[in-house]
């Protein structure tokens, strides 16, 4: 699900602070039901490296799927929610890159004038996507203890892109893995049409761009497709599996804890 | 549409399909926004084009950028020289066209469409102008000049070759910088051979040599420059301490429009005004980097004054129409304001991936693409052009590509907002504050259906225990999940809910809901 950034390009980078004891894990609803094993292995990659992991069992949805279609009460209503689950002052690691842009960008603005707004703003600076907190908070240094070598696509999303820019981090990491080739696939930096409610409003045009994204990858070739947004997995994996070409695709954290056990 | 080998077509069946071209044309532009997005989808022939347009266009501007940091630094000037027109607009406006008028401008404003076309038609008329040659702009596009003259019998041709070739195939621009970019070679061959008429009355020869084309248009053209009573143009940037009307162009027919006849009429939105000269080498710059990857245009016009006594060339008399026509109502708006930034450029249109599929004409409105919803919507009203708001994946590719940093994601999803709120738009009504901080069909989009969608939505996932519940019922149910599910299932498969969610396999694993009150837990770990 593609974040509505405000930001339009690189300006100042981010501060990040030292090696937390704790972390919240917001697991985002769509790996909740669908993709729940990639909150697992996250949970065990923070563990591993000596972070205590608290998962609040109130949460539910960051509000995006509403903010993007216009309906900002409803999504203020149900964001409020996650500003007491994750009330405590600890960072907090979201699983997708979208659900991340919009606490980290969105949030702030949502609140605006809002009697929650310093709050907000609070949660804003502790968010941190995934992979972004991995490598520029944990220092994350992994050993690829695999023996299968493997080529895989990765499929960064347009708000981990974009808005988290955090694509150099979903790079690195999958790099620092010595059996695993990435491939770059033509026109990467595309969007795969998913867009939340756009690929239910505009079906044909998402439809379409879906095609040719799931296209580019069948012809990179790899063994796997990988992405820190299980929107962009499930709208490629579900066009590829329906064309009859299925390529098994997996989140990030997955991969990554799979291979350095 | 199937590529037919040109070789076996006659004359007359090329005119023919020049005709259905037209009238496909004029079918699908009376359709609504999903029926035309459909068509341009099915349309092989133009997705190629599009597609192709876009990855030339991407490709040569990132070449012009090399140096990602030094183009960060332009785009922040550029933002800022735009945004500083915009917080001193009234005041530069007036000093414009102060400056204007004592170089010997003549300038006129004009609040909506009618009244500009009428009072460049008075214009025309106190000076007996019968025909008129244009230089590529797209003001005049928005406010349909070019029927309004035609119905009352003034001749209006259009001299960029882009336009030119839309005008004959009686069409509109698909794209603000490439008007005729959704027509390949052998579509212009045809159009040419069959629409077009030499200056000597005999007809243009077939040819699909992209020089021969061309030099068949330049050869009518040059005629018309010669013998039109008045040439209209737009304006790139309109200087106000010096009163310049600066003009972008590449065909030296913006030369030729404000140079030749002896009437020149320049056209432009009230919001296209910069301070000072030292304001223009960074906003152009960016505007031709960014439209088409080059570092200059061949033609770069400064326009500051008529002929004056003893000059030889040069129109008799130059005028400029300001043009509203919607733009107070942005500038007031607070959070949609940075609309007004654009230069015009086409970077966001070349780099959107649903412009790239459904090509301009599916918008269904002078601006396509990204820009084309964000001002479509404020000028011509939500509830006759916001349908095109939810195409749109909020990507972001266009905000990353605009050399103004125009906030084009946020401003579509506000404009989303703005068409769904409750607190609908009366314009007729008393609050002039409500007028001028709302857009023009304020709350045209909402349904009462998707109103209870969302409000069921906000239930479910306000309260933990229900959203427990029903992420429960969907794992357990999932063998149960219907195998199609509207649009998305008719290109992808189901997704399946896994058998146990994030929630239930995090508390089988006993991780802890909330921190222990008082353990320290912002202290650094190892």
């Amino acid at each position: 699900m593609s974040s509505d950034n405000r930001d339009t390009g690189p300006r100042s980078a981010r501060h990040y602070p030292a090696r937390p004891k704790a972390v919240y894990l917001l697991g985002t609803c769509l790996v909740d039901s669908f993709y729940p094993q990639a909150g697992m292995d996250a949970i065990s990659l923070l563990e591993r490296e000596g972070v205590e992991v608290i998962f609040p069992q109130q949460q539910t949805c960051c509000g995006q799927p509403a903010y993007n279609s216009g309906y900002d009460e409803q999504a203020r209503q149900v964001a409020r929610q996650q500003l007491a689950a994750f009330a405590a002052d600890i960072p907090v690691v979201v699983m997708m890159g979208s659900c991340a842009a919009m606490l980290h960008h969105d949030y702030p603005r949502l609140f605006a004038g809002e009697p929650e707004e310093a709050q907000a703003r609070a949660l804003a600076g502790r968010s941190y996507e995934f992979s972004e907190f991995m490598v520029n908070v944990l220092q994350l240094e992994l050993t690829d203890n695999s023996r299968q070598p493997l080529t895989v696509a990765l499929h960064t999303s347009c708000s981990a892109r974009r808005s988290m820019r955090v694509a150099e981090q979903h790079k690195a990491l999958l790099s620092s893995l010595s059996g695993v080739q990435l491939v770059e696939p033509q026109r990467a930096t595309e969007c795969c049409g998913f867009g939340g409610t756009f690929a239910v409003k505009q079906g044909d045009i998402s439809a379409a761009m879906a095609k040719d994204k799931a296209d580019n990858m069948a012809a990179t070739g790899a063994d796997m497709i990988v992405s820190g947004d299980c929107g962009c997995l499930m709208n490629i994996a579900g066009t590829l599996e329906k064309q009859g070409r299925a390529m098994p695709a997996k989140h990030l954290a997955t991969l990554l804890w799979e291979r350095s056990q | 549409m199937k590529h037919i080998p040109v070789q076996q077509l006659s004359t007359s069946e090329m005119a023919a399909l020049v005709d259905r071209e037209e009238h496909d044309f004029a079918d699908m532009q009376q359709r609504h926004f999903k029926a035309r997005a459909k068509m341009s989808l099915e349309n092989e022939s133009l997705r190629a084009s599009f597609l192709g347009a876009s990855n030339f266009l991407v490709g040569k501007r990132q070449a012009m950028f090399p140096d990602t940091q030094q183009l960060e630094r332009l785009r922040d000037r550029g933002e800022a020289i735009r945004q500083h027109s915009l917080n001193h607009l009234p005041e530069l406006l007036e000093r414009l066209e102060k400056n204007l008028t004592a170089n010997g401008i003549q300038v006129h404003w004009a609040e909506t469409a009618e009244p500009a076309c009428q009072l460049i038609h008075t214009i025309l008329n106190d000076n007996h102008a019968k025909t008129v040659v244009k230089g590529k702009s797209m003001v005049t596009e928005e406010i349909e000049l070019n029927h309004y003259l035609e119905q009352r019998g003034i001749e209006c041709l259009e001299s960029d070759m882009g336009e030119y070739l839309v005008q004959l195939a009686k069409e509109t621009p698909s794209h603000i910088i490439m008007p005729a970019i959704h027509k390949n070679k052998a579509q212009i061959a045809r159009l040419m051979h069959t629409r077009a008429t030499n200056s000597d009355g005999s007809d243009v020869p077939y040819s699909e040599d992209v020089d021969e084309l061309i030099g068949n248009a330049r050869a009518i053209l040059r005629d018309k420059f010669m013998t039109a009573d008045a040439g209209i143009s737009g304006v790139n940037m309109a200087v106000a301490n010096s009163g310049t009307l600066c003009l972008v162009e590449n065909e030296g027919n913006g030369r030729m429009t404000t140079t030749a006849p002896k009437l020149h009429i320049a056209v432009s939105g009230i919001e296209k005004v910069v301070e000072d000269f030292s304001q223009v080498p960074d906003l152009l710059t960016l505007l031709t980097r960014s439209a088409t990857g080059q570092k200059i245009t061949t033609y770069f016009n400064m326009i500051s004054s008529p002929k004056k006594p003893g000059e030889k060339d040069g129109p008799e008399q130059v005028h400029l129409v300001l043009v509203d026509n919607g733009r107070s109502r942005m500038f007031s708006h607070d959070t949609l304001k940075p609309t007004l930034q654009c230069i015009r450029c086409g970077a966001c249109m070349n780099h959107c991936p649903v412009y790239a599929r459904i090509g301009g004409h599916a918008y269904g409105s002078t601006y396509p693409g990204p820009i084309g919803q964000v001002v479509t919507p404020q000028i011509g009203g939500i509830e006759k052009h916001g349908d095109m708001l939810s195409a749109c994946s909020l990507n972001g590719a266009c905000g990353e590509a605009c050399p103004v940093r125009i906030p084009l994601p946020q401003l579509i999803r506000e404009l989303r907002a703005e068409a769904v709120n409750p607190d609908v738009d009366h314009v007729s009504a008393d609050s002039i504050r409500q007028v001028f901080n709302s857009v023009k069909g304020r709350g045209a989009k909402r349904t009462v259906a998707e109103s209870l969608i969302w409000r069921g939505w906000s239930l479910l996932h306000r309260q933990p225990g229900l959203y427990r519940l029903m992420t429960q019922l969907l794992s357990r149910g999932r063998k149960l999940m219907p195998a199609r599910l509207g649009a998305w299932t008719e290109s992808r498969t189901m997704p399946q809910a896994a058998p146990h969610s994030l929630h239930e396999l995090a508390r089988k694993r006993g991780l802890a809901s909330q921190p222990v009150p008082g353990d320290n837990l912002t202290e650094t770990s190892k």
